[in-house]
């Protein structure tokens, strides 16, 4: 397949950056996205050009690296897959790409489709954790836990922070993320103690880094990779006017 | 936002059982006007009800817009650099995308709405007609321009609090996993009750049923 790419390319965070065109040859339906832009990147390089910067770690859809905004949608037109799950098997000969940076001011552009998402680890530093030394893996049955919250609690855990929530949403808001993070520890016993402080420390340092306010418009789960439920935003709004009584 | 957007929906609904009054001829809807402006008397001298409700509902909406701003300001802060393939709605949730705009149509609404029927300045019938007959007057098939706003307006209305009312309860943190999908179907439903409702008087008015 010959398909053009219009990928953003910017030198550093200070570049204003613009969109430039490539065409790349002979893409086969069975490369992943991300092996389509590998291949573009050796070509770059053996010209003697800049390769596009981009993120990308396990290629196996867990770490939540691949950020990028294709065709306006955060990791393309597959739902509830990262870029690197998606392949060329979805388009088609002769299709126009465009692929675009997380675009947020939490997260600046470091080089090309690299973004920054510090803000994200600040945002688990400010309570995303317990502080209790856990040792090894517990009994299974020493602590029972209702199945119902079980399974919430690990549906809001699949969460890779990969931060396409951010990238998606109208109002540039990080209420997934936060409200995944908030709900997993929140509806587990190791989790009790601080929970009420941690949805406050966190929801408080969630606005401090810039984001915007949440309107439950639901772009954020529609591009989720992992699925996460709104109602995680639900649980998050509910710990944080607790905690703030 | 979810407060005051609340009080809107109560009073709303409030407005819309109000309006229904209509059905039962001009002498029950002028009467029920006239209790609006009596109820509580002796105790409390003529209009307390009345205006302590426009100091509440006034109140709410200014703050309730002034929040709208805060939120679109945050919004564009948030994201500088806006992205250059179109941006696409990907949870196809229309009324969603439409809350910004719906608002405006609602206030300009409002607006209209207070001229013609609370003050009567626009209205055929003039200020210092009994109630029944400046809404008789309104709705007018030789001003039907008129009343496609105010279909316009009522269906805007409807979509708005089709999303801002579960909407509200999520912001409020009173959504579970376990009742989220609920509160959205009764959300959908009450909004199209009160749309039916508001719409029906017109309807009734061209129709001929009310005149
Ligand atoms: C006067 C003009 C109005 C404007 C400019 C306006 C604007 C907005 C905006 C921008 C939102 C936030 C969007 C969102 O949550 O997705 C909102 C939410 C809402 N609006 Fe309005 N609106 C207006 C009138 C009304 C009226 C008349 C009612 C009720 C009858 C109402 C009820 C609500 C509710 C319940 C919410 C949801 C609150 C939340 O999510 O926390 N609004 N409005
Ligand atoms: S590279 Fe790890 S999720 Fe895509």
């Amino acid at each position: 397949m010959k398909i053009t790419l219009k990928v953003w390319r910017q030198k550093g965070p200070s570049d204003k950056g613009r969109l430039v065109s490539y065409v790349v040859d002979d893409v086969s339906p069975d490369m992943s996205f991300l092996e389509m832009l590998d291949v573009l990147n050796e070509r770059l390089i053996l010209t003697g050009d800049d390769p596009v910067a981009f993120d990308h770690d396990c290629r196996e859809g867990i770490c939540g690296m691949c950020s990028m905004v294709i065709d306006g949608t955060p990791h393309g037109p597959q739902r509830a897959t990262t870029t690197c799950q998606l392949h060329m098997r979805h388009y088609k000969d002769g299709d126009t790409i465009t692929i675009e940076p997380w675009r947020a001011a939490p997260f600046p552009v470091v080089k090309d489709l690299v973004v920054d998402r510090s803000a994200f680890d600040r945002i688990i530093q400010a309570g995303g954790f317990i502080s209790v030394p856990a040792g090894s893996a517990p009994d299974a049955h020493s602590m029972p836990v209702a199945k119902n919250d079980a399974d919430d609690a690990f549906d809001a855990a699949t969460c890779i922070g990969c931060g396409a929530c951010v990238a998606a949403c109208p109002n540039g808001s990080a209420a997934l993320f936060t409200g995944a993070k908030i709900t997993h520890l929140g509806l587990l016993p190791q989790g009790q103690p601080e929970r009420m402080a941690r949805a406050k420390a966190m929801v408080e340092q969630m606005d401090a880094e810039g984001f915007g306010g949440c309107t439950n418009t639901g772009e954020c789960v529609a591009v989720c990779p992992k699925g996460i439920s709104l109602d995680v935003i639900g649980r998050m709004n509910a710990d944080f006017l607790k905690s703030s009584k | 936002m979810a407060v005051t957007g609340a009080i809107l929906v109560l009073y709303l609904v409030a407005h819309m059982l109000g309006n229904l009054k209509i059905f039962l001829g001009a002498g029950a809807f002028n009467a029920y006007a006239e209790w609006l402006r009596t109820v509580g008397e002796p105790a409390v001298p003529g209009r307390t009800v009345l205006t302590l409700t426009e100091i509440v509902l006034t109140v709410a909406v200014v703050l309730h817009i002034w929040s709208a701003v805060a939120l679109a300001r945050r919004a564009g802060k948030a994201r500088p650099v806006k992205y250059a393939a179109r941006p696409k709605a990907h949870a196809s949730r229309y009324a969603t995308h439409i809350m910004r705009y719906g608002g405006l149509t609602i206030a300009l609404f409002v607006v209209w709405h207070l001229l013609d029927l609370t003050f009567g300045v626009v209205n055929p019938a003039g200020g210092a007609a009994a109630p029944y007959d400046r809404v008789v007057e309104s709705f007018d098939l030789s001003r039907w321009y008129v009343t496609l706003f105010y279909f316009v307006a009522v269906i805007m209305v409807g979509l708005h609090l089709r999303h801002g009312i579960w909407s509200a309860f999520q912001t409020l943190g009173m959504t579970t996993h376990r009742t989220r999908g609920r509160i959205r179907v009764a959300s959908a439903l009450l909004s199209a009750v009160l749309v039916l409702g508001f719409l029906s008087v017109p309807v009734a008015v061209m129709i001929g049923v009310v005149k």
